[in-house]
């Protein structure tokens, strides 16, 4: 029960699509899917439709909204955007994503001394 | 933030309907479906197979299913969506068992609301019963004590007018102290004239209590001074609405209030009755009016006069503690500085439900054990559904088994059990907050009217009384929610899978539960009983003791002659003439006047005496209760002389001052001497003692033994009271009397004529209610009892069957199967009542004050609660036990 109330930002999912819209615009589920693993190659194995229920937290905390509009192929399709909450927690998180692997880097670079 | 914006939404999304929930469904399918196509096309366009990019594509997509839950569940609240299929479920659970829901229900019902009902008495009688005032938690009832009396609210006084504002003067913890002493005047507008109560307060009544007049003004404080200075009057809501038709330019109008015009000067909001717990005031009046309407002559000025009830409002922060100190100190200085009027006499501050001058102190004990009794009967209640939940739950252990062998985890089948109950429980506080709102008057149907005054003693239902309810509700459907619950957390998988009827589950640990309840129920039952038979004890003592004076064939009224502008000439005319000519009237064997009736409510006044011979103790302050009354009082009220003679006729104003006393008086003062012919000294006249008259009681028919004096009347004309002794009955009476009134004077008009006896039952009031109350209260609980007692047995016998059928085949005859249920349910009672018997040992102490000549450990008392125990136990288990006797061994044991 208590798995869905983690923060989403730290499966990163939630980061990479506040990103990919921010980017990109307005997107379909489908749309944001495909920019993430071009993005991230084949490094992510990622079941698409675990996307879905994350998109909806997003909405829920009020940092996307969603439309129904029309696809490029004539089709009924959900829409998503970033809103002004969105971007002003992407900032945020990538700020604080930057500085934690900045840190990390450091660390888990090999040092000379020690060798 | 975020956190209640998501928690929101979710929860708007649990309050959807099939449609919404219908739209989410199709739109996910929609989304999703989307999804795949175009990852298909994809596919396609990559070279793939129709097929292989079908299938591909929902690979990738991962479980629509599992997918579709996690969205689902991210949509709503599973914790709430838990509750809700709960609550449904309990719901069908309860309609499919009508009779068992209703019966819950009305158990709890009658448990809910009674406690409901009695808490909102408490809470508009006594803990907040001045609506509309601010500040009434940091208000405290003011009254004077002698020394060396307790401070129980019989003996407390009233406080002079002087003292109090040296009191306002020196005290730095309190905000105000308010006069408000309770008056009645005859009100005569238009043709219609009626006897009307009101208040003398001070000049800063409704600005301490922050009450606002709606129209006019309230006090200024000139006119706490001055003698008969300031004759204006606020009036009440409802005097204004039904006297004067709510008229908007009632401001400045005069009105006679007592043979002497009153202007009006403002009109208190709706919804305030003034500040006396019980009555609805009407009016009020400027202290500085004292003498108009007070029967003891002017008092503003004189230290020794006791005549003021008030309260007082504590600054913010203060303790009743502290208050206390500060104004014993006052009280002290007081003494020291005068001490010929305050030798031996003290202050006390009271909270409002102790106010020893309203109904508030005489209700307190009354209340204060109505409570305890229905909390009684609530735990009762709740053991009666505790028990019936259990018997359903017996009926339910092949479902809880099937749910637990599916996956249930206990946690969740407990959760399931308890809001069953809160269901029923819920149900009932809403049965039982309605009915306690329609109890909210009854109380003072209880108490017997008072001549025209109406009471007002509602129960308030404010937030207060409901966050009570809710909690009595909550902590009712824990406790008997958690009794099946305590038993199904027992339930062995296997063996309720496998057995195919009852004995397995109705083992040991729930028949000690069920008997458990049942000795809880029988013992507090057994308590209420006991009080119940102490109350009714007590009030037989009461109405058995003799008050001293006849009661029958003795008629006692009023005549307001004041109102009717007659001066002392014209009064003593007056008087005489009806007096002659009542005693023509046929069937009136005499008549005489006096100023205070005995048993009402205006008190006597007191008086400082010396008497030669006698001497003071240091702290003595030798002041003694008396009352003026005309020539053959005595004859007439039926008490009669030891010594000496009364008042004739002969003493009237011109002749020297006579005087007789009680026998207490004449032993205390003249200790073995005969008082006859010795003069003792009042207010500092010298009087000759003419007689002594047998010991009477004044106020009440449990007071102690106390000394008291009459004087004769000489000028009196405000409120005279008039006694007749008489075969006539008050009906006829007060039709000979008008007539004899209006051919004396037109304008005049007599008040209620009632018997000496209902002025004694009027004072017996509140030991009526108690009873009644308490008599109510412990049938209920009985029967309660005896109902789950009744249950209990012909379960067990119904489970017992073949057991019993088995015991008959073996040669049990019908009266050794009898006994053995009988004994059975007598010693579950006999368990209780064990049980019972040791908390009325402790708790029927507590009753104290409402307890006249019984002792709290009255063995009568409890012997006949027993009696009625037994009797009701055994009806309860006969049934039973006759049905178990009357097993037929063969079917028994084919069953």
């Amino acid at each position: 029960m208590d798995h869905e109330k983690s923060d989403v930002l730290h499966g990163s999912l939630g980061l990479m699509v506040l990103r990919t819209l921010d980017a990109l615009g307005p997107q379909h589920g489908w749309g944001i899917a495909r920019r993430i693993e071009q993005i991230s190659g084949d490094a992510l194995a990622l079941n698409q439709g675990s996307l879905y229920p994350s998109l909806l937290r997003l909405e829920q905390m009020g940092w996307i909204a969603s439309k129904w509009g029309t696809s490029e192929n004539n089709r009924r399709a959900k829409f998503y955007s970033i809103t002004r909450a969105g971007k002003k927690q992407l900032a945020a998180e990538a700020k604080n994503w930057a500085r934690i692997s900045d840190i990390l880097g450091r660390f888990l670079k090999p040092s000379k001394d020690s060798v | 933030m975020t956190a209640i914006r998501v928690l929101l939404r979710r929860l708007s999304g649990l309050f959807q309907g099939r449609l919404e929930r219908d739209m989410l469904e199709r739109n996910m399918d929609d989304e999703f479906d989307f999804h795949v196509q175009n990852e298909v096309a994809e596919n396609i366009r990559r070279g793939m197979s129709p097929a292989d990019a079908q299938a591909a594509a929902r690979r990738r997509f991962g479980g629509v299913a599992q997918v579709k839950e996690d969205y689902r569940e991210a949509h709503s609240l599973p914790f709430f969506q838990v509750l809700w299929q709960d609550l449904r479920f309990g719901f069908r659970m309860l309609r499919r068992n009508p009779g068992f829901s209703i019966l819950a229900v009305l158990c709890l019902t009658l448990g809910i609301g009674a406690t409901t009902a009695v808490f909102s008495w408490i809470e508009g009688v006594l803990l907040r019963p001045f609506p509309k005032v601010v500040g009434q938690e940091r208000m405290m009832a003011i009254a004077g004590t002698y020394r060396g009396v307790a401070g129980a609210p019989g003996d407390s006084t009233d406080i002079s007018w002087p003292d109090l504002q040296d009191f306002e003067r020196n005290c730095k913890l309190f905000d105000a102290f308010i006069v408000d002493r309770i008056t009645s005047v005859t009100l005569a507008i238009g043709d219609r004239a009626d006897r009307t109560t009101g208040s003398l307060v001070s000049a800063n009544y409704f600005d301490a209590l922050g009450v606002r007049p709606i129209l006019g003004r309230g006090f200024e404080p000139a006119e706490n001074f001055g003698r008969n200075a300031h004759p204006v009057v606020v009036i009440s809501y409802q005097m204004w609405k039904e006297r004067f038709h709510g008229d908007p330019s009632i401001i400045g109008r005069v009105q006679m209030l007592n043979g002497m015009p009153h202007t009006i000067v403002g009109v208190a909001p709706e919804g305030f009755y003034g500040t006396f717990v019980g009555w609805a005031m009407q009016f009020w009046v400027p202290i500085s009016m004292q003498e108009r309407f007070t029967r003891d002559g002017y008092q503003l000025e004189d230290r020794g006069a006791e005549w003021i009830e008030g309260y007082v409002l504590l600054k913010p922060g203060v303790s009743p503690g502290q208050a206390q100190a500060e104004i014993s100190a006052a009280a002290m200085r007081l003494e020291h500085d005068y001490p010929a009027t305050n030798r031996g006499r003290g202050v006390r501050l009271f909270p409002l439900w102790k106010t020893p001058f309203n109904n508030a102190g005489t209700l307190f004990p009354t209340l204060s054990v109505a409570l305890a009794v229905v909390c009684f009967v609530l735990l009762i209640a709740c053991a009666n559904v505790g028990n019936l939940l259990l018997v359903k739950a017996f009926g339910r252990r092949h479902e809880m088994s099937v749910r637990l062998a599916v996956g249930a985890g206990r946690g969740r089948l407990l959760k399931q059990l308890l809001t069953e109950g809160l269901i029923l429980s819920t149900i009932a506080a809403v049965c039982g907050v309605l009915a306690a709102n329609w109890c909210r008057n009854l109380l003072p149907l209880l108490l017997p009217a008072r001549g025209r005054v109406s009471m007002r003693l509602p129960g308030e239902i404010d937030w207060r009384v409901l966050a009570f309810s809710i909690g009595v509700c909550l902590i009712s459907a824990v406790f008997f929610g958690l009794v099946p619950a305590l038993q199904s957390g027992k339930i062995d998988l296997l063996s309720a899978l496998k057995a195919e009827s009852g004995g397995v589950l109705g083992g040991s640990r729930q028949a000690l539960l069920r008997g458990g309840l049942i000795v809880i129920q029988v013992s507090l039952s057994f308590v209420l009983l006991v009080g119940a038979g102490l109350l009714l004890k007590s009030l037989t003592a009461i109405q058995n003791t003799s008050p001293g004076f006849a009661t029958h064939g003795v008629l006692t009224t009023s005549i307001d002659l004041t109102a009717a502008g007659y001066d002392t000439g014209r009064a003593r005319i007056f008087q005489d003439a009806l007096a002659d000519r009542l005693q023509s009237l046929g069937g009136v064997q005499s008549v005489a006047f006096a100023r205070v009736t005995p048993f009402g409510y205006i008190g006597y006044s007191s008086a400082p005496i010396a008497v030669d011979g006698y001497v003071v103790a240091p702290d003595e302050d030798p002041t003694v209760e008396y009352n003026e009354i005309g020539p053959g009082y005595l004859t007439t009220m039926g008490i009669p002389l030891v010594e000496g003679r009364e008042f004739t006729i002969a003493d009237k104003e011109t002749a020297p001052l006579v005087a007789v006393v009680n026998q207490a008086m004449a032993a205390k003062y003249w200790r073995g001497r005969s008082p006859v012919g010795s003069r003792v000294q009042v207010k500092g006249h010298w009087m000759q003692v003419v007689g002594i008259a047998k010991m009477s009681k004044y106020r009440n028919l449990a007071e102690a033994p106390k000394p008291f004096f009459y004087v004769a009347m000489r000028q009196n004309i405000n409120g005279l009271n008039l006694n007749i002794r008489t075969s006539l009955g008050p009906e006829a009476m007060t039709q000979a009397l008008l007539s004899e009134i209006h051919a004396l004077d037109a304008n005049l008009a007599p008040s209620e004529v009632i018997t000496m006896q209902e002025q004694v039952d009027r004072t017996t009031a509140v030991q009526r209610v108690a009873v009644t109350m308490l008599g109510v209260f412990a049938a209920l609980a009985l029967l309660l009892a005896a109902i789950g007692l009744y249950g209990v047995i012909s379960y067990t016998v119904s489970q017992r069957t073949r057991e019993l059928g088995l015991r008959m085949a073996l040669g049990a005859s019908t009266s050794n199967l009898l006994r053995v249920v009988l004994f059975h349910g007598l010693a579950l009672t006999a368990g209780g009542v064990v049980l019972g018997l040791a908390a009325a040992l402790s708790l029927t102490r507590l009753m104290g004050t409402l307890l006249y000549n019984v002792s709290p450990r009255d063995p009568f008392a409890f012997g006949s609660a027993f009696v009625v125990m037994a009797i009701a136990a055994l009806a309860a288990c006969f049934l039973p036990a006759y049905r178990a006797a009357s097993t037929d061994p063969v079917r028994a044991l084919r069953l």
